[in-house]
């Protein structure tokens, strides 16, 4: 569990620092790094790699959006085509985020593990 | 080495290093053909390595290894996935991810605050005003730094629109979209939008104060592009995944042809010839008049001529093709809209208002799009205090007032395109005939990047009769003439410096100097200035044309030079009024002169024949006008078609054998006092039957292969008041049956109803709609405004980003020409007494769909309000309405 956590936050960390001046996939080579380097099982850095970069994202889209009164979301919703549904939208924001960075991860733990 | 009791021994930072290391080896190591075993990180030389891997096999599942590559194969393929463009999706990972993806474009919609940057290219301070409705007012020292800021400020808030629309004009929209628009762009560079601007802009470069300014918009411009970053791009470019270029002089050129072109289609060469070689002439004269009998003309009735040279009739001119009896069929013409929804301005002098001082007012009719086609600015240096409306990617304001001026614009109308048949030796295309001789033709290849695709290759020929549209690798077959055009946007010409002039214009004299450089797309400009002058000139290179052969009503005789072009009318000849006896001068696309101006010109039933009638009516009836009556007239939605033309429909209809529901529609259009307001419900009748009725009539006018010009709506009623028979009554779909001019009447009738049923009334509930008071539930399809459903369409045709269900009254013929698609653009009225402005325009200062101001006025527009503008003088500042301000330093 601990271990866990510490990918969570490492990839979390290094990630929100990297963005904005590298492309989204830098998000990748994080996770792929804090996958090697912290042992855990495979599940576990899945798991952990998925869900640091979805909270990071849905939370960083959020405060976006939020501060917009969601006003360009809802617009995107509509063309994506998700209805104007701007939850869903954050979602599938997270998701997309979340698999790539867990791959990496659960990548990187098993190019560990040879 | 041991690796597990290696791994052990070290600690964090050389595990990391060794890390490194190792993956580094791994994923090169192959290929790297070491020659001797890595001490430190324990890689093995090559031949160690096959070695030590077969071991591993033997000893470690490959499963192991099977997972590992499974797991790095997914992870790569999601990348490359989520980070291509597929099909017309985003790459979605770039677009969705909240650090460079569309979530940066949410704007923030409390954090205005003054802000200062340094911008290399200024010569010195500008500070840009920005007030509640984020109009910027700009304040600079000298005109180079006005114009760079300009370009600066457009392009911070409607950069994408500027690209897009001159990426349109220069046919390169299939780099973007791919090849689903070739052909328009084809057809783009094929009529010469690109030669044309091409033309212009070196004719510009030759004045070197139209250069410099030019240049510093376009530095201006420039100078905002190189802050972006990707996060930065508007969301059109990440939505399309393209990246912003650098503006150019051309670029400016390319906006103003563009502007050409789409103010340029009132010729129907092609059609007219069609519909002779069809119907006859007789017919021809009678459908398409030059003049109509209530002519109330932009230049006075009874006006007498002073011009300075009489125009030379060659009578030896060469008939043109059609009455020399070819029955020749064209299939194809540049295509254009059904009708006109034209353009209004006007300016009433002192002696007509409360004030004593000239109000001026305009509203140019286009067709309505998001981020609206105008942007609008004020621009102070030592040199001018100008306000109003400005393209942006063009630098100047194009309809607006300073503190001595104000002017605005409508649509000529004139036919400044011809068309000309030539003839090419044979199929090489290499040589054409002039005169008995061989010309030899000039060919250009146009190459089109198509995004996802190879490049296509065009052959577009060049003559001395213009630019050849149409020829056997363009168009519809099977008819394929080889059909040259000649316009006058393809020679060169200066139109910003006519804007410069009348940005900083004091007085008549500067608006007349200014107007001469004018040339393409021929204006009706309106003036009025503050000492008490109104005016307005019709303003545009015509050519001379010979009256004796109608030349450019018809295809013209490319094969010689009878039918050339062979001069232009002067522009102090161009109609002119200034202070007119009545008080007022105006233009609503209406005939520019009355049959005795001595410069022929081809009429035909392209201008308007409604609004120009209502406005000179109310401004004649007119006294002690003040701003509020021209904010009525300017929103007056009184149909003066439907007064002309429903007794004429209920007289000849036969009531006998209609429903009761069908009576009340009778009642109802029997009791209708004409007006088109939103909550009305007669003009749906109206506008269903009048349309069904002209597709019943001039169903002889719709086969696509021979494209024809409807008759216009004046010619319609007369037509079908005076002629009681005519073989254009007789339905074609309906072969067993001929019908007549009640028949058809009924039928049209009778389709009302069935329309009514079968149009679907979307509910209004788009989860998006911010300003609910205007849209929600003010909809109710049963009304005029619910039925007639206006929508603000995006320019990129994404619907969540248009302006949906705008409930508005108004129609075509109205002074309020706000139809479905089109309407007035820009709503202006500046008022020479106050020193005030009241402006409205279907938009928002903001390109971006994500900011509270990308829509704001749409609502304000469709019900008829105004913003007082905040003309600011040098010292003021904004007070209460200031949002921020931005200050520029070199």
């Amino acid at each position: 569990m601990k271990n866990f956590l510490m990918t969570v936050v490492v990839i979390i960390i290094a990630s929100a620092v990297l963005q904005p001046f590298l492309p989204w996939y830098v998000i990748a080579g994080v996770a792929f790094g804090a996958g090697y380097l912290i042992k855990q099982s495979g599940f576990a850095a899945f798991s952990a790699g998925f869900v640091a970069i979805f909270v990071l994202w849905i939370a960083y889209a959020f405060v976006l959006s939020h501060a917009n009164n969601d006003l360009l979301a809802r617009k995107v919703a509509a063309v994506l085509p998700l209805h104007g549904n701007v939850h869903l939208l954050l979602l599938i924001t997270g998701i997309i985020g979340g698999l790539v960075s867990g791959f990496a991860a659960l990548t990187g733990r098993m190019a560990a593990d040879l | 080495m041991d690796f597990k009791r290696f791994k052990k021994r070290i600690n964090f930072f050389e595990k990391l290093q060794y890390t490194l290391t190792v993956c580094w080896h791994k994923i090169l190591g192959n290929k790297l053909y070491l020659n001797r075993c890595c001490n430190w990180c324990a890689i093995k030389c090559n031949s160690c390595k096959l070695k030590s891997n077969i071991l591993a096999l033997v000893k470690k599942p490959p499963v192991k290894y099977f997972k590992l590559i499974l797991s790095l194969a997914i992870t790569l393929a999601l990348i490359w996935l989520l980070n291509s463009k597929l099909g017309m999706a985003p790459p979605f990972a770039r677009f969705l991810n909240p650090f460079q993806g569309f979530w940066q474009n949410a704007e923030n919609a409390n954090a205005w605050k003054d802000d200062e940057a340094k911008v290399a290219g200024l010569n010195d301070e500008v500070k840009v005003y920005f007030d509640e409705r984020l109009v910027p007012h700009v304040f600079a020292k000298n005109d180079a730094d006005l114009y760079f800021m300009q370009g600066y400020i457009a392009a911070k808030y409607r950069l994408w629109q500027m690209e897009i629309q001159t990426h349109n004009a220069a046919g390169r929209v299939s780099e973007v979209v791919g090849e689903k628009a070739i052909d328009v762009d084809r057809m783009q560079r094929r009529i010469g939008l690109g030669y044309g601007a091409e033309e212009g802009q070196a004719y510009i470069a030759k004045d070197p104060e139209s250069k410099k300014l030019i240049d510093a918009y376009c530095n201006g411009v420039n100078a905002y592009i190189k802050t972006l970053k990707p996060k930065d791009y508007p969301v059109e470019y990440k939505l399309l995944d393209y990246a912003p270029e650098a503006w150019t002089p051309l670029k400016v050129a390319l906006l103003l042809k563009n502007m050409a072109n789409m103010l340029s289609v009132f010729e129907y060469d092609i059609e007219n010839t069609n519909f002779v070689a069809k119907y006859g002439e007789e017919n021809f004269r009678k459908l398409y008049p030059d003049f109509i009998d209530s002519e109330d003309p932009i230049v006075p009735l009874g006006t007498k001529w002073n011009v300075s040279a009489q125009p030379e009739v060659d009578n030896t001119l060469r008939q043109a093709i059609v009455t020399n009896g070819t029955k020749e069929l064209f299939a194809n013409v540049i295509s254009k809209p059904d009708e006109i929804t034209g353009s209004n301005n006007w300016a009433v002098s002192g002696s007509k208002t409360k004030s004593g001082k000239p109000i001026l007012c305009n509203d140019p009719h286009l067709r309505l799009s998001l981020p609206s086609i105008w942007y609008e600015m004020q621009l102070v240096s030592p040199n001018m205090n100008v306000y109003g409306a400005t393209l942006p990617g063009s630098p100047a304001v194009i309809i607006g007032f300073n503190d001595s001026i104000a002017w605005g614009v409508t649509n000529g109308g004139r036919d400044v395109r011809d068309w000309y048949k030539v003839k090419f030796k044979d199929a090489s295309h290499d040589e054409y005939e002039y005169n008995g001789q061989w010309l030899k033709a000039k060919k250009k290849v146009e190459r089109y990047k198509v995004r996802g695709k190879a490049d296509v290759l065009d052959t577009v020929i060049y003559t001395r009769f213009g630019i050849v549209v149409f020829d056997q690798s363009f168009g519809t077959a099977p008819s394929r003439q080889d059909l040259a055009m000649r316009w006058t946007a393809h020679l060169p010409s200066n139109e910003f410096k006519t804007f410069y002039q009348l940005n900083c214009g004091k007085n008549y004299d500067d608006y007349i100097s200014a107007l001469k450089n004018y040339n393409c797309p021929a204006q009706n400009f309106v003036f009025a200035s503050r000492s008490g002058d109104i005016a307005i000139k019709e303003q545009g290179l015509f050519p001379l044309r010979n009256k004796a052969v109608e030349q450019g009503k018809f295809i013209s005789d490319g094969t010689t030079d009878k039918d050339e072009w062979k001069g232009f009318i002067p522009a102090e000849d161009n109609p002119t009024v200034r202070n007119p006896e009545r008080g007022f001068v105006s233009s609503a696309n209406q005939h520019p002169t009355d049959s005795t101006y001595p410069y022929y010109y081809p009429g035909v039933g392209v201008y308007e024949n409604y609004r120009n009638r209502r406005i000179n009516k109310l401004l004649t009836d007119g006294k002690d006008i003040d701003v509020d009556f021209m904010k009525k007239m300017q929103t007056d939605n009184y149909n003066l078609l439907a007064k002309e033309a429903v007794p004429v429909l209920l007289s000849l209809l036969n009531k006998s054998g209609l429903s009761t529901d069908e009576l009340k529609i009778v009642e109802a259009l029997g009791k209708w006092n004409y007006i088109n307001d939103a909550h009305e419900v007669a003009p749906i009748y109206f506008d269903i039957w009048w349309n069904e009725l002209r597709k019943l009539l001039w169903d002889e006018m719709t086969d696509k292969n021979v494209p024809m010009k409807q008759p216009n709506f004046y010619v319609t009623v007369e037509f079908l008041k005076h002629d009681s028979t005519s073989q254009f009554y007789d339905n074609l779909s309906t072969s067993d049956k001929k019908e007549t001019r009640e028949d058809i009447v009924l039928m049209a009738f009778k389709r009302i109803e069935d329309t009514l049923h079968k149009k679907e009334f979307t509910e209004v509930n788009e989860p998006y709609d911010r300003d609910e008071s205007y849209r929600k539930g003010d909809l109710k399809p049963h009304d005029w405004g619910g039925y007639k459903d206006t929508k603000i369409t995006n320019l990129a045709m994404i619907d969540p980003f248009s302006s949906v269900h705008v409930y508005s009254g108004g129609n075509i013929g109205i002074i309020n020409a706000t139809n479905t698609t089109n309407g007035p653009s820009w709503r202006m009225i500046v008022d020479e007494g106050a020193m005030k402005a009241y402006v409205v325009y279907p938009g928002g200062e903001s390109g971006n769909p994500g900011s509270l101001y990308y829509d704001n006025m749409v609502g304000p527009w469709a019900k008829g309000l105004y913003f007082e503008a905040n003309y600011l003088k040098q010292g003021d500042d904004l007070g209460a309405k200031k949002l921020f301000v931005s200050t520029f330093k070199p």
